[in-house]
């Protein structure tokens, strides 16, 4: 199957700078893809780039197998979500989302439909004639997602489309966005610098840092897998332990003053592995993949509660002590833990 | 000491604009007579004298004035408009070289404008650079009539009134957000369409704003006419100087003057609507 957006060894650069390195990248048609990255990671360059805002320094961008080289922003079947919303502040609600099928030229009636359908599918009934500056922030988010969307785009470009929402509103909203992403068939390109939000809404996740696409994976194995410590830090929350690869393919920890092993052997040039907070338990286990510490801070967070243990080597690991398994040990308690091989990921860098 | 402070600008006011239209009112109620000055007033026997606005309403030499002001007003207005438009939003989106370019539109301002207007004349007249160059290049044996002309006068008054296009245009184009222009790229619009539909609308107050703030002091223009312009170019500011200095008729000069005043306050209120609109 060809993919909805293909990009090949895409580079651009700013002056000595490489907003986009190489970057390769598929999208099928029909996929939720979340961009993830910090600010200056080239997450907003490579939408750009995609838009036509931007041209590559070298590398290609197709759409559906066709080269969109050289091809004008308003010549692109691919529409964006502006950060901003960029509503057009002289043009009531109506004619905003109406205005894309105004410049493909459709019939008056044609354009009245579909912009019903705009208004009642982001549910603006009653807005049609207001301009943006009435509106709230939820609002003109709906505004501008339903003029995109109007035009039938094969690809939607969504650049931080919740970042300019409240927490409450962007839970349901990120859940709504879902719900019209299914509905529109349409695949979506979202860049997100919330780890969260990229792994709720998206089908997959490219992590991106200084213009490189680090891992593209599907939320969970991005979570449970990340390939190097960036990726494991960036979706924050897991003990990322430094250590040396030994002869048999273990992981000698001097700070953690024991030896991780993982399913199978670590591979050559592993410098350290992640482990999830939730994946360690106390059990008065020994021998590898067991750690002795001290309990130096217990946080109660509801149906967890989050423990900080030292090791005699140094480090301080976040121990994830579930509810349903008794009140945890008073601080000060010297404790034993233990996890599983699965739990160890190895990384690199 | 605050409610002095607060009478300040209303004296200011008083002194400096009130009285002098009162001034001009009354005069343009007045009688002609001689002396110095030379009309008497309404309360000097005669009463009040309604021959001088009638004048102005009958007198196709005083009407024909007005109406040619009003039109070169409104053309240097539009010309102005035309140059200005483009070079208002091309210096805002200058970048680095946006303050340079907005000094050298400045910059006239600077310079006498007596000597501008010099400038032009000496380009413009029969042995002038422009009629000098054509011969030598053998285009033309015969001067061509460039000075004195309506076009030379229109040039002058398009070259002194520029900036004042310039700068509302300017000022309003610096607050547009280029991601408009993006957006409705991205919706399909071609860069033509994105500027009719998305960037004009948006400059809409500022061009009226433009128009106008050229409009309203060039209709009073006497200089420039009476330095570039044919000899028939009777404006009002041309005849309100024969008729003040000349004919030293006094009343009729300030009926005239009461008469373009009269004219011009639709466009001055318009003016200062738009300016609290914007």
């Amino acid at each position: 199957m060809t993919p909805r957006l293909s990009l090949r060894a895409v580079t651009r650069r700013f002056g000595a700078v490489a907003a986009l390195d190489a970057v390769s990248l598929d999208v099928a048609p029909g996929e939720f893809l979340a961009l993830l990255g910090g600010s200056g990671s080239g997450k907003s360059t490579l939408l750009r780039v995609v838009a036509g805002f931007e041209a590559p320094d070298s590398g290609t961008v197709a759409l559906d197998g066709a080269d969109l080289a050289g091809v004008p922003p308003h010549r692109r079947p691919v529409n964006m979500m502006f950060q901003s919303y960029a509503l057009f502040p002289h043009l009531s609600v109506a004619a905003n989302i109406g205005y894309g099928l105004r410049r493909e030229g459709r019939p008056r009636g044609e354009i009245a439909d579909r912009v019903a359908q705009a208004v009642a599918m982001l549910r603006l009934d009653g807005l049609e004639s207001r301009r943006p500056d009435r509106l709230s922030g939820g609002q003109r988010q709906r505004v501008a997602l339903a003029r995109a969307l109007v035009k039938r785009p094969r690809l939607l470009l969504l650049d931080e489309p919740l970042g300019a929402l409240d927490a409450n509103l962007r839970e349901r909203t990120g859940f709504e966005l879902r719900a019209i992403q299914r509905e529109s068939g349409a695949a979506f390109v979202m860049v997100t610098h919330d780890q969260a939000e990229a792994l709720a809404l998206a089908d997959r996740v490219a992590v991106m840092d200084r213009g490189r696409l680090l891992q593209v994976a599907p939320p969970r194995e991005l979570y449970e897998r990340p390939a190097t410590r960036f990726v494991a830090n960036f979706l924050g929350a897991a003990n990322i332990l430094p250590g040396t690869r030994t002869a048999d393919g273990a992981l000698d920890c001097p700070e953690a003053a024991c030896t991780l092993r993982a399913a199978a052997p670590v591979p050559p040039g592993t410098l350290a592995a992640a482990l999830r907070p939730e994946r360690i338990r106390i059990a008065p286990a020994t021998g590898d993949n067991t750690a002795a510490g001290t309990i130096e801070e217990a946080a109660f967070r509801g149906e967890s509660s989050l423990l900080l243990v030292r090791l005699p080597g140094g480090a301080l690991i976040r121990v994830s002590h579930a509810e349903e398994d008794g009140a945890p040990p008073p601080r000060g308690t010297a404790v034993r833990l233990a996890w599983d091989a699965e739990a160890v990921v190895p990384l690199a860098e | 000491m605050r409610a002095l402070l607060r009478l300040l600008p209303g004296a200011w006011l008083a002194l400096l604009v009130a009285a002098p239209l009162v001034l001009v009112a009354v005069m343009a109620l007045s009688w002609q007579a001689e002396g110095v000055p030379p009309y008497s007033p309404p309360w000097a026997g005669e009463g009040v004298n309604p021959e001088n606005l009638r004048l102005l309403a009958e007198d196709p030499h005083y009407r024909d004035a007005l109406a040619q002001s009003l039109v070169a007003a409104a053309l240097t207005a539009g010309l102005c408009l035309l140059l200005a438009t483009p070079m208002g939003i091309a210096i805002a989106r200058a970048g680095r070289a946006r303050n340079t370019l907005l000094g050298a539109v400045l910059l006239p301002f600077w310079t006498g404008f007596l000597i501008r207007i010099g400038a032009w004349i000496g380009l413009l007249r029969d042995e002038g650079w422009i009629n000098s160059l054509l011969r030598a290049l053998g285009w033309i044996d015969q001067p061509l009539p460039l000075l004195y002309s309506n076009g030379a006068m229109l040039l002058g008054m398009v070259h002194a009134y520029l900036p004042f296009a310039v700068l509302p245009i300017f000022a309003a184009a610096t607050r547009l957000d280029p991601v408009l222009e993006q957006a409705a790229a991205d919706l399909g619009a071609t860069p033509g369409r994105a500027f009719v539909t998305v960037t004009l609308p948006q400059l809409l107050p500022a061009l009226a704003a433009a128009f106008l703030l050229v409009f309203i002091p060039a209709a009073g223009e006497y200089v420039i006419p009476e330095l570039l312009g044919p000899a028939d170019a009777t404006l009002v500011g041309r005849v309100l100087f024969q008729e003040f200095f000349q004919n030293r008729d006094w009343p009729v000069a300030a009926a005239l003057a009461v008469a373009l005043l009269a004219l011009l306050i639709g466009p001055i209120i318009l003016f200062q609507r738009l300016g609290r609109a914007a």
